[in-house]
């Protein structure tokens, strides 16, 4: 019997399968299918203090082993999430949640996860800094070490569970937000958000996605995922989430041995709406296909 | 919403760009006329979208357009070709709405989803009174389709090449007790502005998943935001903000 359980600090996960934020809603839609408490735990959709509808449509495109999406963080708004949507979460998923923190400006960051920390069914947060900064020409909080930390301590200050902090592709030098974060006190980091893509209509000669551009996630960027992850193990000491294109039980294999705790399913659940499921079912077979007795002994396994 | 396995029994050219495809399965998930399938495509990353045409135990209809690299490639579909599909999606139309003279409207490709409805209705006993529109003679489909269920069908031809000329709008009868209607956008418009009963359209979206969980497709609504998979495609003429 394999041993597939995974710690993330003191909380232990029956299984490193996590679905990912904005693929998987709160859970419902999954419910109707299968029994979704198979799951290490789930990332609930990002939530800002206000409703938010999000970007006009068309919001979704179709890539190469891949998609796009530029849905803008739709979500009911931090009170909605609070006293509508956990509490009906709670009667499908019975283990702890990832709770998602979006945005605007430090003080909105502060206050999402002070509330959301509160809520005995988060397990830990995770605060996505890749939305842009409305106070400094929309720069993206997670494009520089400097906002990145001070993210990290805002939220620090105020969150009562674990901080992770979900980094993007789009940097120069991921590293060294990876380091910036650490060093104001994250206690892991989910790693990769979607890599900044476009697709254009040749027959209309525009964008395909109503805001130009988009988050591109998908089979792709599996290797640009699965690189970030081993760069950034080397750099800090803190748990990694890994995710980005992961489909397969062999490659969340990989993604542990590059260096994650766990891992995230985010585009895969959006084709195949059993693939977390799948994933985690495959999981034992794969481990003894090779040689594994306990997940948590192949983290980071591949560095030498 | 159900995964499952389906055969290509048929699959052929209809109409300029237009084929019909047969498909041997299990429909039960399918309760509505209305609703979608979402067919993964060898090859695609995100899988299509195609509005139910016409079902019965074991076998589903679905009649689509080549306007892209996933429409050529089921273009080329062979009977016998094994595919993964998504039944079950989306809110259909409600027939219990339609009193005893619906009419029903459908504009290009816009017009399978209404079959299996006109379908529905006859064997409910109502009268329903068909409009179908085309850009021009050969885009038309369906007319002895229609007319074999035992509706009164109209066709609109833009250019006039046959039928009569004009839009599904120009063809209104004086007295029909509701109307359904699918088509493009525009044409959605025009019928909802034509139109004196209360109606139900339904509409399209790129979308992600299918079934509600990307939030690829939202739209907003009199009754706040709704994602045309999952509470569409079918809404109500009463909640839409135009």
């Amino acid at each position: 019997m394999v041993k597939t359980s995974v710690s993330l600090g003191s909380w232990v996960l029956d299984n490193p399968i996590i679905p990912a934020s904005g693929t998987f809603g709160y859970g419902y839609e999954f419910a109707e299918l299968y029994d979704i408490n198979c799951l290490g735990s789930f990332s609930f959709k990002g939530t800002t203090r206000e409703p938010r509808f999000g970007n006009p449509t068309p919001r979704i495109a179709e890539c190469p082993s891949g998609m796009i999406n530029s849905v803008g963080l739709q979500n009911p708004g931090l009170e909605k999430v609070v006293t509508e949507e956990l509490p009906k979460l709670k009667a499908c998923f019975h283990k702890p949640v990832i709770a998602n923190v979006c945005g605007f400006s430090p003080e909105e960051y502060a206050e999402v996860a002070a509330r959301l920390s509160e809520e005995e069914q988060v397990g830990l947060l995770e605060v996505n800094i890749s939305c842009p900064n409305l106070h400094a020409g929309g720069v993206n909080f997670g494009s520089s070490p400097e906002s990145a930390a001070e993210i990290t301590a805002r939220v620090k200050a105020v969150s009562k569970k674990p901080v992770y902090i979900k980094l993007s592709p789009n940097v120069t030098d991921i590293v060294s937000i990876a380091k910036a974060c650490e060093a104001e006190g994250a206690d892991g980091l989910t790693m990769i958000n979607t890599l900044l893509g476009m697709r254009i209509d040749i027959a209309r000669r525009r964008p395909v996605v109503a805001n130009k551009m988009g988050g591109f996630s998908g089979d792709a960027i599996f290797p640009v995922a699965l690189r970030c992850v081993y760069q950034v193990y080397e750099a800090v000491s803190i748990p990694i989430i890994g995710m980005g294109g992961i489909s397969s039980a062999e490659q969340v294999i990989e993604m542990m041995l590059a260096g994650a705790r766990a891992v995230e399913v985010g585009a895969a659940n959006l084709v195949n709406p059993y693939a977390s499921r799948d994933i985690v079912a495959a999981l034992p077979a794969a481990m003894e296909k090779y040689g594994i007795q306990n997940l948590e002994d192949i983290i980071g396994g591949a560095h030498g | 919403m159900q995964q499952s396995f389906f055969t290509v029994d048929e699959n052929v050219q209809i109409a300029k760009k237009v084929y019909k495809m047969t498909l041997l399965g299990d429909t039960s998930a399918i309760t509505a006329p209305g609703q979608f399938v979402n067919l993964k495509l060898d090859g695609s990353f995100l899988r299509r979208p195609i509005s139910v045409c016409d079902r019965a135990d074991g076998m589903l209809t679905i009649v689509y357009k080549v306007v892209g690299g996933g429409t050529e490639k089921m273009a080329a579909y062979e009977k016998g070709t094994r595919l993964d599909i998504l039944t079950g999606l989306g809110n259909g139309y409600d027939t219990s709405l339609s009193g005893e003279a619906p009419l029903l409207l459908g504009g290009g490709v816009g017009v399978p989803p209404l079959y299996l409805l006109c379908k529905e209705l006859i064997q409910q006993g109502k009268r329903p009174t068909v409009i179908l529109g085309f850009n021009t003679k050969e885009e038309v489909f369906y007319e002895k389709e229609f007319e074999a269920l035992g509706a009164a069908v109209t066709v609109t031809t833009v250019d006039g090449s046959y039928g009569q000329q004009g839009f599904v709008t120009d063809a209104l009868p004086s007295h029909y007790t509701h109307f359904y209607t699918c088509g493009p956008e525009p044409m959605l418009k025009a019928v909802h502005r034509a139109t004196e009963t209360d109606g139900q359209l339904s509409f399209e979206e790129r979308m992600g998943c299918g079934f509600g969980a990307c939030m690829g497709c939202s739209c907003k609504t009199l009754t706040g935001y709704k994602r045309i998979c999952k509470e569409g495609p079918v809404m109500r003429k009463g909640e839409i903000l135009w």
